[in-house]
């Protein structure tokens, strides 16, 4: 039995980084229309910003988690001018081009750089140990950080004028122009803070797992069922689809082989799908 | 005039053409996996390939009855897919004229190549490819370096019946052709020593948390654990059998601690053993080719790094190759294929023998392997042959110290 409350309690603290990384998948979405298929490389590149930093500077890897924000969200700013803005609003298969490419110069970019060999950070954290199991302390610090993001981005967008005016063009773009908010400018700045939290989500992930530039690809899958398990758009339920995804996976694998988490994981996600289209956590306003 | 000058002209090419020698380079064609998963366990074994063809083609080449041919490598990236290595195998034999084949790395890619070399009738010398089932299904061109799979874990679970007896075995792999014959080579013999194995479960290759896996192993309590895959994911296990603070007395994984990178754990690298095709300390008394203490010096020099079993199996496969060749005296695949099937020599590499019955052709029969685990010395970690304790280098460390 305590076997099955570390696993779920495992599957709960990786639930809060899928939900991390799936926010910035849905607020992209949610204030664009956008969906972001650079969100998997973008993550990677947060992995490896992270390893540069600690290995670089020999700074402590959770001092660089913010610092690696702050350059996901400028890089997010930059590629929304280049890549994003001239497609927004035109056929949806445009803007998923233009994401995928940036995906896929990243990757490639990446894989000259750094090979496809993986690397790891190296975080020495004391576990807590529950009878003759063992809960890593790097995955607890790394759930904490992630809720945490988690809710700083939920009081900016409620509680800052800014964030209100995210909020106004995600609801109604030309209304929020009417009231004088610089939509562009205000996309520009979403996108960034998207792109920003998934190199977050990215940079805790690298204190757990080994990663190359290809890992980002798994995540941004988990992101795409996370987003749609929460409700499209709706940063608060990804986080509630992340915990739930991670709970799932916890409650399923002390029964089954591992090879059938995946299956089962899926399995509900579809079944999920049907009862309840626009997603679980459906709740305020948002298409 | 112009039909006279035309005369003396061709005249003049057919005088001097006796004269004019062609060098011919003998090509070999594989594909190494620059990207992809496969990438760490591939670089080692290119590495390899590079020495042996530089220190050939440096003494002029391979000796072809009376002549030297110089050694051409044609290679591509396969990126680890079998896709690729399908597509490009055909270009290798077809467009590039290759002469000779080397495997790519890993089982499942060399399947798939075994596929193109046996369709078009070229030999292949496999290395970094130990899954013994292609071997079942007739083929007659391919030539194994490895120790077949399904006796990779024997020498740990011979360590275990001599240490333990009564050890709880988690038989943990990746659900990939290599590691599951591996996996099932490994059940087997240990049913057949006496040994309790309480957990076999396998994992994606691409899996990066093993929690799941590990809570059922503590839950099992099983205090050895065997198995792993490739580099990836088996020091990712590794690293995450540290971090999850597990007491095992013994912790044998495949591939991935025998690749100098593994090193770069740190303290999770600490106590773990690996089945290793080759060892630096081996002492074989090769009948052609170099030393052990010589290819490692020669490695170290050009690589600046200390060779692991892949880079000894590149290295190998180009010398078994010269070998045959030169046996031969010729570049005809039927007479190399004939020197390969009665091949039963020692390089540093160790004991080389195919297996020639049509139910298993080309298997390697001859080749013995080890046991190493990374213990400290001095404080840095270093690999130790530890298995059999015959040719151990340091005794077998039972259980872990923590």
């Amino acid at each position: 039995m305590t076997g099955v409350i570390v696993s779920i309690i495992n599957g709960l603290l990786l639930g809060a980084i899928y939900g991390l990384a799936a926010i910035g998948l849905t607020l992209i979405f949610g204030v664009m229309k956008v969906i972001n298929l650079a969100h998997g490389a973008m993550i990677a590149l947060g992995m490896f910003a992270l390893y540069l930093l600690v290995s670089w500077l020999g700074i402590n890897p959770y001092l660089a988690v913010p610092v690696v924000g702050v350059g996901g969200f400028l890089m997010g700013f930059c590629i929304y001018w280049i890549a994003v803005h001239r497609v927004i609003g035109r056929a949806e298969l445009m803007s998923l081009l233009a994401t995928f490419a940036v995906s896929m110069i990243i990757v490639g970019v990446g894989t000259v750089l750094w090979s496809t060999s993986p690397y790891n950070v190296q975080v020495d954290m004391p576990g807590l140990s529950i009878g003759r199991y063992t809960i890593p302390g790097n995955h607890i610090v790394a759930a904490v950080v992630a809720i945490l993001v988690a809710v700083a981005l939920y009081l900016f967008l409620y509680y800052t004028r800014l964030g209100k005016a995210i909020r106004a063009v995600a609801s109604n773009r030309q209304a929020s122009e009417l009231m004088g908010i610089p939509s562009t400018r205000v996309l520009a700045i979403a996108f960034g803070i998207g792109i920003g939290i998934a190199a977050v989500a990215g940079s805790l992930i690298a204190t757990l797992f080994p990663f190359t530039i290809l890992s980002g690809a798994s995540y941004e899958l988990k992101s795409f069922v996370v987003t749609v398990l929460g409700g499209l758009g709706n940063p608060a339920g990804a986080l509630l689809g992340g915990l739930l995804l991670g709970l799932i996976e916890g409650s399923v694998s002390p029964f089954v082989s591992v090879s059938w988490t995946p299956v089962i994981e899926f399995s509900l996600f579809v079944v999920i799908l049907i009862l309840f289209p626009a997603g679980l956590f459906r709740v305020g306003r948002g298409r | 005039m112009n039909r006279l000058a035309l005369s003396l002209l061709v005249s003049a090419s057919l005088v001097s053409a006796p004269a004019m020698t062609y060098a011919k380079d003998i090509v070999i064609g594989f594909t190494t996996s620059e990207t992809g998963k496969l990438n760490a366990d591939s670089a080692p074994q290119m590495q390899g390939f590079e020495l042996w063809r530089d220190q050939v083609n440096a003494k002029g080449g391979i000796k072809v009855g009376g002549d030297k041919y110089p050694v051409k490598f044609v290679k591509y990236d396969d990126q680890s897919t079998s896709g690729r290595v399908q597509q490009l195998y055909v270009r290798l034999v077809t467009q590039d004229n290759a002469d000779f084949l080397f495997s790519p790395y890993s089982s499942g890619l060399t399947a798939t190549a075994a596929i193109i070399s046996e369709q078009y009738g070229k030999v292949m010398i496999t290395t970094g490819a130990a899954e013994g089932k292609t071997y079942e299904l007739g083929n007659q061109h391919l030539f194994q370096t490895y120790t077949p799979a399904n006796l990779y874990l024997a020498s740990a679970l011979d360590a275990v019946k001599a240490k333990a007896p009564k050890s709880k075995i988690a038989l943990i792999y990746e659900n990939g052709g290599f590691a599951k014959a591996v996996a099932t080579g490994a059940k087997a013999y240990a049913d057949k020593l006496g040994l309790n194995v309480v957990i076999d479960e396998a994992y994606d290759a691409s899996t990066t948390d093993f929690s799941p896996i590990l809570n059922k192993v503590v839950s099992s309590g099983a205090d050895v654990l065997i198995g792993g895959g490739h580099f990836a994911d088996g020091s990712t296990l590794a690293r995450q059998l540290r971090e999850q603070n597990m007491k095992l007395k013994m912790i044998s994984l495949l591939v991935a601690p025998d690749v100098p990178k593994f090193a770069g754990l740190g303290s999770a690298a600490y106590g773990v053993s690996v089945p290793s095709q080759w060892e630096s300390d081996a002492s074989y008394t090769p009948d052609f080719g170099p030393t052990a203490a010589q290819f490692t010096k020669d490695y170290e020099n050009r690589f600046h790094v200390h060779p692991g079993y892949h880079a000894a199996g590149g290295y190998a496969s180009g010398l078994i190759l010269q070998h045959a060749i030169e046996q031969a005296g010729s570049l005809d695949t039927d007479k190399v294929t004939a020197q390969l099937n009665k091949m039963d020599a020692t390089t540093f590499y160790g004991h080389i023998r195919f297996a020639n019955d049509e139910s298993r052709h080309g298997l390697q029969v001859g080749h013995d392997m080890v046991l190493a685990q990374w213990q400290k010395k001095g404080g840095e970690l270093e690999k130790e042959v530890v298995w059999p304790e015959a040719a151990g280098t340091a005794p077998l460390m039972f259980p872990i110290s923590q």
